[in-house]
């Protein structure tokens, strides 16, 4: 198993300093000058070319791009144009806000994907099968902007169950800030639990057409238990590769989420970030991101590797 | 006449793929849906009942609100006393562009970079496919939000930034599928007789990825327009005034309370179209390809 993650991961490196190329090229190769952007129109060319030299912009490119890679090193991901603050500590206060609405909204997602993918796979082409693919596919085509103003709509503003917006700080008040948090992570959830249905479906679906199934039934164990003590064990170990490649998608919704509900999260950072062009956050953000996603999709595959030897070895 | 002899064959299962569509109502729904919003756009000029950018001075109530649906604004008017559905039917127009734009390049570009990737053995080959590897581990709308806001937002870059990101997951199946392809018999019969590799592409491999293309072709454009209607709603999207649905819910979304039509409307035109591509991207998997998705 040692040996599998450490070749796992040895696979991983020359991706990931693809990934920062990209990243680094995003900002540096793209028209506009950087220097110019942090002093405005009117700088004069002599001081331009000071911050170019203190920039480090005069050096040819590829030595540019290894001393970044050297910052990236000791997490240096450069300062922001606004405040000055540095771009690392701005991401760490607001990840953790961005991962209580992710955790949240994926508990959402699995409590609703469960029972409609199982009901579903019970009597595929039948009328509930069908209700629940439409229902499926009607979530995957909803905008998350638009349901978060829906449920505003209906929750907030017709019925003021939960006020639209505010946030409190788990640790201020968690009953508050589950509360608060709730419109948000269903929001963002809904669009996770129609791809899991999806999924979850087409996998009971494979695993009850299996032998071992036949055979528990051939023995006479009755409908239901078939499902849930035999095939969604097996059904469950590709869901939760999805589940866990689900991150990606949950970290670009949360910029639409934490936008309509004025969550101070990671993806509020970023349209603020957008809004006020500042280069060095969009930059630290995109790659932190990146390095997120890559992180998980690498532990989904170490899990992936426990759960089913054959991939160890295949 | 030794065309008829070997003419049959195709026919017939392109009828039976036909069949089997037309006997799926959710695909023909979603064909229906699709058309009429193709329609609406390409008659925007005739079907909308007013100019949408002219701002109607009586288009707004005496205390300045939009005006509620009815009379001369079917579906009410928007904040400057714009008539919305004339905005709606316009906004269709930068919707479609922009999922027909983006999504057929990225198809085109996926079915490219795919089949190059699998015929192409080797290093070349495996750095396309690893650089496949790095695309995916960008999520694809904070990605798009940088792009499009580092290269200033207008409605061809939104076009340009979503087709440079939605190849990679096309390319990843066309690649799944050519690696299975050149395998078979019929690839290598081709290149035993002398073909080169530019004439199995074309000749041999390419037909066989067009119910791909097509799949993709229609589901890809569902999510395009998603993801334009979520930019715009961003403001890194499509620029006002140019009329786009995911832009007017933006503009209005704090008259919810008093002009709720202002959003609901917009929203229910995104939710549709999205829908309508993907019941009919879903239908053409399933008639082309009936064991796949069941």
């Amino acid at each position: 198993m040692l040996i599998f993650a450490a070749r796992r991961l040895l696979a991983a490196i020359p991706t990931l300093l693809v990934v920062t190329l990209l990243v680094f090229a995003l900002v540096r190769l793209l028209p506009g000058d950087p220097a110019r952007l942090q002093l405005g129109e009117e700088a004069t060319p002599q001081a331009l070319t000071e911050l170019r030299h203190k920039m480090g912009l005069d050096r040819p490119v590829a030595v540019q791009y290894v001393s970044w890679l050297g910052d990236l090193g000791q997490l240096n991901l450069g300062r922001s144009l606004q405040d000055n603050t540095t771009v690392s500590s701005l991401i760490a206060q607001k990840l953790p806000t961005t991962f209580e609405l992710a955790l949240l909204s994926l508990l959402i997602a699995v409590a609703l994907a469960l029972p409609a993918g199982i009901l579903s796979a019970l009597r595929p082409g039948g009328a509930l099968d069908r209700l629940v693919t439409l229902l499926a596919l009607s979530g995957i085509s909803l905008p998350t902007f638009f349901l978060g103003i829906l449920l505003i709509y209906i929750f907030s503003v017709n019925l003021a169950w939960i006020p639209a917006s505010g946030y409190v700080g788990l640790s201020e008040n968690a009953g508050l800030n589950l509360k608060l948090m709730l419109l948000p992570a269903v929001t963002l959830g809904v669009g996770s639990a129609a791809v899991l249905t999806r999924f979850l479906r087409s996998s009971l679906l494979e695993v009850l057409n299996q032998d071992y199934v036949r055979t528990a039934r051939a023995k006479g164990v009755a409908g239901r238990l078939v499902i849930v003590k035999h095939a969604l064990r097996n059904a469950l170990i590709p869901v939760v590769t999805v589940l866990g490649l689900q991150l990606g998608g949950l970290l670009g919704g949360a910029v639409v989420t934490e936008q309509i509900f004025s969550v101070p999260g990671f993806g509020r950072l970023l349209v603020d970030a957008v809004f006020t062009r500042d280069l060095p956050v969009i930059q630290g953000m995109v790659l932190t991101s990146a390095a997120l996603v890559f992180l998980v999709s690498f532990l989904v595959d170490l899990a992936y590797g426990a759960i089913d030897p054959r991939v160890r070895f295949g | 006449m030794t065309v008829t002899l070997n003419a049959p064959a195709r026919p017939k299962s392109r009828n039976r793929t036909l069949t089997r569509f037309r006997r799926n109502p959710a695909a023909i729904v979603g064909l229906v849906v699709c058309l009429l919003i193709v329609l609406a756009a390409l008659a925007a000029p005739w079907l909308a009942p007013h100019d949408p950018d002219f701002q109607f001075p009586e288009g707004l109530t005496l205390e300045g609100a939009p005006q509620p649906p009815g009379g001369l604004y079917p579906l009410g008017t928007d904040l400057l006393g714009r008539d919305l559905l004339s905005r709606l039917i316009w906004g269709a127009r930068a919707s479609l562009t922009v999922g027909f734009v983006a999504n057929g390049a990225a198809v085109l570009l996926g079915v490219l970079i795919g089949a190059l990737g699998a015929l192409t053995r080797g290093w070349v080959g495996t750095a396309i496919m690893r650089f496949t590897d790095v695309m995916l581990a960008f999520p694809v709308l904070l990605l798009a939000i940088a792009l499009t806001a580092i290269l200033k937002p207008s409605l061809w870059i939104v076009a340009l930034v979503i087709a440079l990101i939605n190849w990679v997951p096309i390319a990843r199946v066309v690649y799944s599928e050519v690696a299975s392809l050149r395998e078979r018999e019929f690839v290598e019969a081709a290149g035993a007789v002398g073909a080169g590799a530019g004439r199995i592409l074309t000749r041999h491999i390419l037909p066989h990825l067009i119910p791909t293309a097509l799949v993709w072709g229609s589901l890809g454009v569902g999510t395009t327009v998603l993801l334009e209607a979520t930019l715009s709603f961003l403001g890194v999207g499509v620029q006002p005034p140019t009329p786009s649905w995911g832009g007017v819910i933006n503009e209005s979304q704090s008259y919810l309370t008093t002009a709720p039509w202002l959003v609901l409307a917009p929203g229910a035109a995104i939710l549709l179209t999205s829908l309508g591509f993907n019941l009919l991207g879903e239908g053409l998997r399933d008639a082309l390809d009936p064991k796949g998705g069941r």
